[in-house]
């Protein structure tokens, strides 16, 4: 058994956010660079050259690249070995999350979906987190995090094509959600689509194969190539930079499926796809 | 894709020059709203009270920015995503709005409010929160603070970047900007 201390993690935690929220991940960063070189048109590159120096700049004065912080979202993996003490693993997430926001003065963006009234008094500065826990054999406690913004998770899409359908289906779906997502998504993004399990498992997958690195390639090598086409077709669209029409509007698409065995139930192929603004805030934290 | 600098508040004439991909860069007063102080604006001119700013040749700037450090005017703040504001735009235009600052679609009955009333809806850089809170000089909460971020605010700018996204003449950035780098 080793011990990790409830106050480590809220601390790692809390230091994680900030720094996430005001430091674009390091794969975005390149990734927009080599798109600047890449776009052919005018106003495409002048926006791209704002996000570069807005980069620069939140990085300077410790500002958040976005005034839209996001939901907190942790997929946390959690050793057999692990024992957690001075409380529980919950609530440390808890108040690591409200702690990073709320002295990092970040937004708080949680509200009751009914009544729209911000949820800072009742439960907490943009609490509740999203978290998702797995068991793994080990003696590590693995946690990481997005701040994901309300703008391309608004763009996102699931469905449930029939079997016969295929990839043929899948591409023509996730043509179909970039395609109508356009500007509001804030391009050039990064497209995740979960292919397979259940339905909600699709849609899980879609949002963690956005943690993978952009411009690392995918294990399964058939799947590798799919993304590689389905990137070049979207990037067909036009769209472009704020969607103001370019060349430069994907910037990677990451596809992840249930393992072992790539799973779906016999009847089914569920498809999700989950946007990825340029504003990219994931990190990962080992303890 | 020509370039201006405009001063705010904006009259007809200054609307009627631009063009959908133009650069301008606004300097003046900008007011800050979103969905639910829009909701409460259009109530007041249905009532035929008074709005809380003048609203001929305004500009409208959806944000809702973070809280600023200590010694900061504001905090990040980039657009948010316009069409929620589509269903107050019309009527606002229609009693003198000229501009809105935001990211993203709007639908037709916007775009035709654009063209009858003269009005423009500029496209600012989503998620370049850092960089547009630069060009804020003074930022105040004019009414409805207990909507937090969400309050209405008269903000002072210098030079701030927008793209004209919808003109007067009903063209359509999004639309043709795709059009032409579409490659099928
Ligand atoms: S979509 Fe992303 S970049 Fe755009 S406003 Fe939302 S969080 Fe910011």
């Amino acid at each position: 058994m080793r011990t990790i201390a409830y106050n480590d993690i809220v601390k790692a935690i809390r230091d994680t956010i900030i720094y996430s929220t005001t430091h674009l991940s390091e794969d975005m960063l390149k990734a927009l660079q080599e798109a600047l070189q890449k776009e052919e048109s005018p106003v495409s590159r002048a926006v791209l050259e704002q996000l570069l120096e807005n980069a620069q700049l939140a990085a300077k004065e410790t500002k958040p690249l976005c005034q839209d912080t996001g939901l907190a979202i942790f997929f946390v993996k959690v050793g057999e070995d692990v024992k957690i003490e001075g409380g529980s693993l919950k609530s440390a997430i808890y108040e690591g999350t409200q702690k990073g926001y709320e002295e990092g003065y970040l937004r708080a963006s949680t509200c009751d979906c009914f009544t729209r009234q911000n949820l800072k008094d009742k439960v907490g500065y943009n609490l509740p987190p999203i978290i998702y826990f797995d068991i793994v054999p080990g003696d590590k406690l693995e946690i990481e995090f997005a701040a994901k913004g309300g703008g391309s998770e608004n763009g996102s899409r699931a469905t449930m094509l029939a079997p016969a359908q295929g990839i043929p289906g899948i591409r023509a779906f996730v043509k179909e959600v970039v395609s109508n997502a356009g500007p509001n998504v804030c391009p050039p993004i990064v497209v995740g689509i979960g292919i397979g399990g259940s339905f909600d498992m699709a849609a899980v997958m879609s949002k963690h194969a956005l943690f993978r690195d952009i411009g690392s390639s995918n294990p399964d090598p058939e799947l590798d190539k799919l993304e590689k086409e389905i990137q070049e077709e979207l990037n067909k669209l036009g769209i472009g930079a704020m969607g103001m029409g370019g060349t430069q509007t994907v910037l990677a698409v990451h596809i992840e499926t249930y393992q072992p065995g790539r799973m779906c139930h016999i009847a089914s192929l569920p498809v999700a796809v989950n946007i990825q603004c340029h504003s990219s805030r994931h990190a990962h934290i080992t303890l | 894709m020509a370039e201006y600098k405009l001063q705010t508040p904006l009259s007809d004439e200054d609307v009627s020059k631009l063009k959908a991909g133009d650069i301008v860069y606004l300097s003046g007063t900008l007011y800050t709203a979103r969905d639910a102080a829009h909701k409460r604006l259009v109530e007041l001119i249905e009532k035929g009270e008074k709005l809380p700013f003048e609203l001929q040749g305004a500009v409208i700037y959806y944000v809702g920015p973070t809280p600023p450090k200590p010694g900061e005017v504001i905090g990040s703040a980039g657009p948010t995503t316009s069409y929620r504001m589509d269903s107050y735009a019309p009527t606002l235009i229609e009693h003198g709005l000229k501009g809105m600052i935001g990211k993203g679609k709007r639908n037709e009955a916007v775009k035709e409010a654009c063209k009858k009333y003269k009005a423009v809806y500029f496209g600012a850089v989503g998620g370049a929160g850092a960089l547009l809170a630069k060009r804020i000089k003074e930022a105040e909460v004019i009414a409805y603070p207990e909507l937090g971020p969400e309050a209405v605010r008269r903000l002072v700018v210098e030079d701030f970047p927008v793209v004209v996204v919808n003109d007067t003449y009903g063209n359509d950035l999004y639309e043709e900007g795709r059009k032409e780098w579409a490659k099928e």
